[in-house]
């Protein structure tokens, strides 16, 4: 009896239907944890000035988003309602130490960089409003998989902003990893040298100035803005009506 | 003296929690809609900070470092501070039914408010000694009421104000808080020097 009824389940359940795509794609847009449902804009915006970082912090969080739902999934039937922050609170911290010391033996340097704001993945709202919203209440697979959605939508925004901010702020890109590119600025490391007279470079180029404002932390604000305008202004039905 | 005010006056304004480190952005964005919750928000944000941070510098000065367990240092903060903020909520509403009314809902929210372990890891990632680690956090609090009640006064203006569709609420409270960290950038002009010396290492 038992296991027809789990064939049932696995039959209206497939593992990767078009509810479960769905539950992947839509918080890349539609459903952007950070542009959308206002969520972890804590603990990572600071980060964003080169892309190197936001990558590692994109995957961090991918990570503890995705894991934590799926534990908290599991355990759902057993956490007692009135305990189920603290508990969901030491899940999180539990795989956040996991990230933290890896990252620590792994690349030290970014380490030193995302400085405390990989311990801050705890309070990140994504985590906590994700298991709270979704794990609490659905299965094990299909909230893994919600995770690693809500962990990719923030995480493509944070890649964005943080590409546009080193483009513009430094002239280079991904600086820092093995496959940094210096594009603009004055030396000839730069793929376009502004500096070299004679060349067509100088010629063209030499105008150009790195744009010290995407450097400050208060760029990732006016780009995040931006971004919200421009996916609102496609997107009628989003626009905030409060 | 001239350490505690220096740390207060830098945490509050020059390196303020929201506008340069965006710490706690979350419940600065959703609870800034009136004036009047943001004022309370605020209060309880420096409440908690200034009793969580020693609290947290005994532990980690005298446990975890002490017994060499400094990977747990995340766990044991965000459980000091989970734990710290339900003792807080339990005596005030037992002795001070005034300023539970005024906090009671706001202290539960600020158990994931950013600025509170954030405050303690960077307490930790400087190398505060106790004195200083109450300095940034009452100085850190301030920064953070302040910061709120200024867009919370803001938003409630702009309400009234054409803003274009796509930018009305979260967008707008985006460029605002932008705008005020610029705003903020020129009070890096304060010379600490006033109040007694200025210790750049700190």
């Amino acid at each position: 009896m038992a296991t027809t009824t789990e064939a049932k389940v696995a039959e209206k359940e497939p593992l990767f239907g078009k509810q479960e795509r769905a539950l992947m794609t839509d918080p890349l847009l539609d459903n952007n944890p950070i542009t959308i449902q206002v969520l972890g804009v804590c603990s990572a915006l600071a980060v964003t000035s080169l892309v190197y970082p936001s990558l590692v912090m994109a995957i961090a969080v991918v990570f503890v988003c995705a894991f934590s739902s799926l534990v908290t999934s599991l355990l759902r039937n057993t956490i007692p309602k009135a305990v189920r922050l603290i508990v969901q609170l030491v899940i999180i911290a539990t795989l956040v130490t996991l990230v933290n010391e890896t990252l620590k033996a792994v690349n030290y340097p970014v380490y030193k960089q995302l400085s405390v704001y990989i311990g801050l993945i705890i309070t990140n709202c994504i985590v906590m409003g994700r298991l709270e919203a979704f794990a609490m209440a659905n299965k094990p697979w299909r909230s893994f998989l919600d995770g690693i959605g809500n962990g990719l939508g923030y995480g493509l925004i944070l890649v964005v902003v943080g590409f546009i901010r080193e483009l513009f702020g430094k002239g280079s890109l991904f600086a820092g990893s093995p496959i940094a590119i210096k594009i603009i600025g004055p030396s000839p490391e730069y793929l376009i040298d502004t500096a070299t007279a004679g060349q067509w470079g100088s010629f063209v180029f030499g105008w150009y100035a790195n744009n010290n404002l995407m450097v400050m932390s208060v760029a990732a604000m006016f780009i995040i803005a931006v971004l919200i305008w421009i996916q609102r202004s496609r997107n009628p039905k989003l626009v905030d009506i409060s | 003296m001239g350490d505690f005010i220096n740390i207060f006056i830098k945490s509050a304004f020059i390196e303020n929690m929201v506008l340069a480190y965006f710490l706690g952005m979350c419940s600065f964005l959703a609870v800034s809609k009136s004036l009047s919750t943001a004022f309370g928000l605020g209060l309880a944000v420096i409440f908690v900070l200034g009793i969580t941070m020693p609290i947290n510098w005994l532990i980690n000065e005298y446990l975890l470092v002490g017994f060499d367990v400094e990977f747990l240092r995340f766990i044991v903060f965000i459980a000091v501070i989970a734990s710290t903020v339900q003792l807080v909520e339990m005596v005030v509403e037992k002795f001070s039914p005034g300023l539970y009314a005024a906090l009671g809902i706001f202290l539960p929210l600020i158990t994931v408010n950013c600025a509170i372990l954030g405050g303690s890891l960077f307490m930790v990632t400087r190398e505060y000694d106790l004195v200083d680690s109450i300095a940034f956090g009452l100085g850190g609090g301030f920064g953070w009421f302040l910061a709120i009640i200024a867009i919370a006064a803001i938003r409630e203006r702009i309400r009234y104000s054409n803003v274009p569709p796509a930018l009305r609420g979260l967008g707008m409270a985006f460029l605002l808080t932008g705008l005020m960290g610029l705003a903020f950038l020129s009070l890096s002009g304060i010379d600490p020097a006033v109040f007694g010396g200025w210790n750049p290492a700190k």
